[in-house]
């Protein structure tokens, strides 16, 4: 029973410009009976028996960030819901905004009771400006029935720069700066978004919200893995003959998403959470999808026999120097080092001298960036030296020429 | 040019007031930015710094419909490149450049979240997806 409807519950379902739809399936009894039976410290307790870790790529568990942020000092507060969604080959918020945008506004609701937050913001990447007038309808319908007396929910606009997702440049970004990367500490738990106590979380981790106070902490705990509860939803693309989002329970073997459901042949591998995601070779395609292992935003790139490692792990590098936020040095010029060796490669001009300085760069990355897009952006590379040398090998034994495009 | 409003907390975002400027004269002029410097009392450089961040601000005229053209891994794998090269071929103009008529820009973009429905662009605030270099034609035929 690998897949279960939990975040997508309602999709398809309702109809996402009518609140009457969603209040018909329960909509809005998990607010109900937060706010008139449940103290904020209950709520946190809860999420935290729930087990409910980050759905945007880190998991970190929901419920210490919300605890921090209540605890910190001060009176203004802040709620932040990452609808940036940058990541190449995700695609599963869009798909969650455009169908169900009231149990996120609910999620979003019950957050901001629980941190003491009267202010919200959505921010929403500039490429899906097409969804902002249902969120602005669906907030006002919100507003219409009396659910949000107690926080205001915006919605502010990237305006295309993947690093936005990042939390700390998403904050600088909503408060108008360029969107770069924030030295930490402090958290934003503490010192977030105008040096206030903030939290963020990514669209689907708020959609968990509402199932696990209506239907309890200890149903949600049982479902998934030891340290991954609960589902997640995948975006599938590249060589399958069904791409889309599906919702499975973590833990999951790779191979039901991609075989079985996907519909994927002479799979060559697997690339889980985009860009700076892992690489799965195809004799490892039961490896479950959990934090334990690998899982990321939930994008999930498949490969088939007919295709280049090496061509998929220039392409990744090359999307994350394009898009390093260029703050610190060792993220700008070793994203554009690492796209240069594998330039050489595709010109059949590497060497094992370049296979070197790959293994150098990629154990470098990771201790001296400043976020976490310098500090993963190793990983495809570092992935492929272990599983597919040979492609690098061959390429310098035949001078291989590769269309890298 | 457009005075820039009174300080408020939601316009001492310089990002808001350049995303204002982009939508209204499809750039941000450069007298803009030195009102916004002024009205905020910060300096032009600091502006021109969030103007130049953004892929969606650009500080020179564009043409009427900007295409973006995605060319991220997953658009690659399903011929992006045929696209790219059926919109230039169509338009004879390349990724940067602008029709001399002023009606098209065209550009490649990172993903824009349509990876299932690969290879996609965007012409302005739509997504176009499932291309095939036949309906390219038709696409831009359709635009005014
Ligand atoms: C380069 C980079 C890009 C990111 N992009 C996103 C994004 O688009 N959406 C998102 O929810 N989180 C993104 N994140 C993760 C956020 O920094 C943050 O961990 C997340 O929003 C927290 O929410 P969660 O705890 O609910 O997952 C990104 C992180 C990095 C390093
Ligand atoms: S890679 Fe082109 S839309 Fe995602």
């Amino acid at each position: 029973m690998p897949q279960k409807r939990v975040v997508l519950k309602n999709c398809g379902i309702i109809d996402p410009r009518q609140i009457a739809t969603y209040l018909q399936q329960d909509g809005f009894k998990a607010w109900q009976k937060v706010s008139t039976e449940m103290t904020p410290e209950q709520v946190i307790e809860e999420v935290k028996t729930s087990g409910l870790r980050g759905r945007g790529g880190a998991g970190f568990p929901c419920w210490l960030k919300w605890d921090l942020a209540r605890k910190s000092p001060g009176i203004e507060k802040y709620v932040i819901c990452n609808a940036d969604e940058g990541e190449m080959g995700t695609f599963k918020d869009k798909y969650i905004l455009g169908n169900d945008p009231f149990s996120l506004i609910e999620g979003i609701a019950i957050a901001a009771y629980a941190v003491g937050a009267r202010q919200s913001f959505i921010y929403l990447r500039a490429e899906y400006h097409y969804l902002l007038d249902l969120l602005q309808q669906a907030i006002k319908q919100v507003e219409a029935k009396g659910f949000l007396k107690h926080v205001k929910i915006d919605i502010r606009l990237g305006a295309g720069a993947y690093v936005c997702g990042e939390e700390s440049a998403l904050m600088d970004s909503i408060e108008g700066k360029r969107g770069e990367a924030r030295y930490r500490p402090p958290f934003p738990t503490t010192e977030g978004l105008w040096q206030k106590p903030t939290t963020i979380n990514n669209v689907e981790t708020l959609m968990n919200i509402p199932q696990i106070i209506l239907n309890g902490a200890s149903w949600f705990n049982q479902i998934g893995t030891e340290r991954s509860k609960g589902t997640k939803v995948f975006s599938v693309s590249g060589d399958v003959a069904k791409p889309g989002v599906y919702e499975l329970v973590l833990g999951t073997p790779l191979r039901e998403l991609v075989v079985d459901l996907a519909a994927g042949e002479k799979i060559k591998a697997v690339q889980v959470g985009g860009s700076a995601g892992r690489i799965v070779p195809y004799d490892k395609i039961d490896t479950p999808l959990s934090f334990e292992t690998v899982l990321g935003s939930g994008a999930v790139i498949v490969l088939n026999e007919s295709r280049d490692i090496v061509n998929a792990v220039y392409k990744s590098l090359e999307f994350l120097a394009e898009e390093s936020c260029g703050k610190c040095a060792p993220c700008r010029e070793g994203t554009k080092a690492i796209v240069g060796i594998m330039e050489k490669f595709s010109k059949g001009e590497g060497s094992e001298r370049d296979i070197k300085l790959l293994e150098q760069l990629s154990s470098a990355l990771p201790l001296s960036s400043l976020c976490g897009l310098g500090q993963a952006a190793p990983f495809p590379v570092m992935d492929s030296l272990q599983y597919f040398k040979d492609s690098y090998q061959s390429r310098i034994k035949e001078k291989k020429v590769g269309v890298v495009k | 040019m457009p005075e820039v409003k009174k300080k408020t907390k939601e316009h001492e975002s310089v990002l808001v007031l350049l995303q204002e400027a982009q939508e209204k004269f499809g750039y941000i002029p450069e007298d803009f930015m030195a009102n916004v410097a002024r009205s905020l009392d910060i300096s032009l450089s600091e502006v021109f710094g969030v103007a130049t961040f953004y892929s969606f601000l650009t500080c020179k005229p564009l043409g009427r419909n900007v295409i973006r053209v995605c060319k991220s891994l997953p658009c690659c794998l399903k011929d992006a490149q045929m696209i790219i090269e059926s919109v230039e071929s169509e338009l004879r103009i390349k990724p940067g450049e602008t029709t001399t008529d002023g009606k098209f820009s065209l550009t490649l973009t990172n993903c824009v979240g349509a990876c299932d429905k690969a290879p996609a662009m965007m012409i302005n605030d739509d997504t176009y997806t499932d291309l095939t270099p036949g309906k390219i034609s038709q696409i831009l035929k359709k635009c005014k």
